[in-house]
């Protein structure tokens, strides 16, 4: 299991955080990745493994201020 | 003129000496000072923060004026001298830096280096991301209240304060996008920054006194 943005999801495969938010639809240049309590710079999306029990949260954001 | 002195015992008879001591001590950078921004600064303003670093690359436009903090007189002024002008209004006292400079990647660090509060207040979801990426990632030591969300007329309590890291929180309803045409109206925009507003008042207090008394976050 891993946890995103609060709610549970399972764990299938190790994946990048890179390829979790492609796959989930979410445009990198309008994102911010915090893992475990820590900011994942963009230059480290590709590199940087989810693991089974990990918690992320991805901040979208929209338009408007 | 009123004085610096009567200014002080005004607003510590209003929010205590001992608050009134912390928040005198305390500033902000804002960054982009359009519905978000001009009102944030009010806010902190009239609160009694001493320090205001405000940061914007453009002008007072006459379609501004249904939701941001500026004036019929003040249209083509750059927002940075417009907004000072209005919050020395409110206290001739306080302490304002302007940067009248677009922030870029390039230029965050410099930029805000000093500054230990950061409120994110920028129009474009790119620019919002770009500018939390990099606060979050070289200062990590900073507090950064970001907004995403805050379009239209709809309900005022979808908007609220997320707490997303001890050093990080993001305001607005996530979803509500100015980008997919919902107008920004002044109620929701100003909910929106009276959030980071508090937000920051609130850090500032706590970080200093390590709690708010009666209050916890």
């Amino acid at each position: 299991m891993i946890r995103v943005n609060g709610a549970e999801e399972a764990y299938s495969e190790e994946m990048t955080v890179m390829e979790y938010v492609s796959a989930k639809g979410y445009r990198t240049n309008r994102i911010a990745v915090e893992k475990n309590g820590q900011i994942v710079p963009k230059s480290a999306y590709e590199s940087t493994v989810i693991k089974d029990g990990d918690s992320m949260e991805v901040v979208s954001f929209v338009g408007g201020g | 003129m009123v004085t610096r002195e009567e200014l002080k015992k005004a607003l510590a008879e209003r929010h205590g000496p001992e608050t009134q001591e912390i928040l005198a001590r305390s500033g902000a950078a804002v960054a982009g000072l359009g519905g978000l921004g001009s009102n944030i600064a009010f806010s902190l303003a009239r609160t009694g923060v001493g320090y205001l670093h405000l940061i914007d690359f453009d002008r007072v436009d006459i379609t501004n004026l249904n939701r941001q903090q500026y004036f019929i007189h003040q249209i083509g002024m750059k927002k940075t001298e417009a907004l000072k002008e209005n919050l020395l209004q409110i206290n001739p006292y306080l302490e304002i830096r302007t940067d009248f400079v677009k922030v870029e990647e390039g230029n965050i660090r410099e930029l805000l280096e000093e500054d230990r509060y950061i409120c994110e207040a920028f129009d474009k979801a790119e620019n919002k991301a770009m500018l939390v990426n990099a606060v979050l990632e070289h200062f990590p030591e900073k507090y950064l209240a970001a907004a995403s969300g805050m379009a239209g007329f709809g309900d005022s309590n979808r908007i609220r304060t997320r707490k997303i890291t001890d050093h990080f929180y993001l305001c607005g309803d996530g979803t509500s996008d100015a980008e997919e045409g919902i107008c920004l109206t002044a109620a929701r925009a100003a909910l929106c920054a009276a959030h980071q507003a508090n937000i920051i008042i609130s850090l500032m207090l706590e970080n200093e006194e390590g709690k708010i008394k009666g209050e916890k976050l």
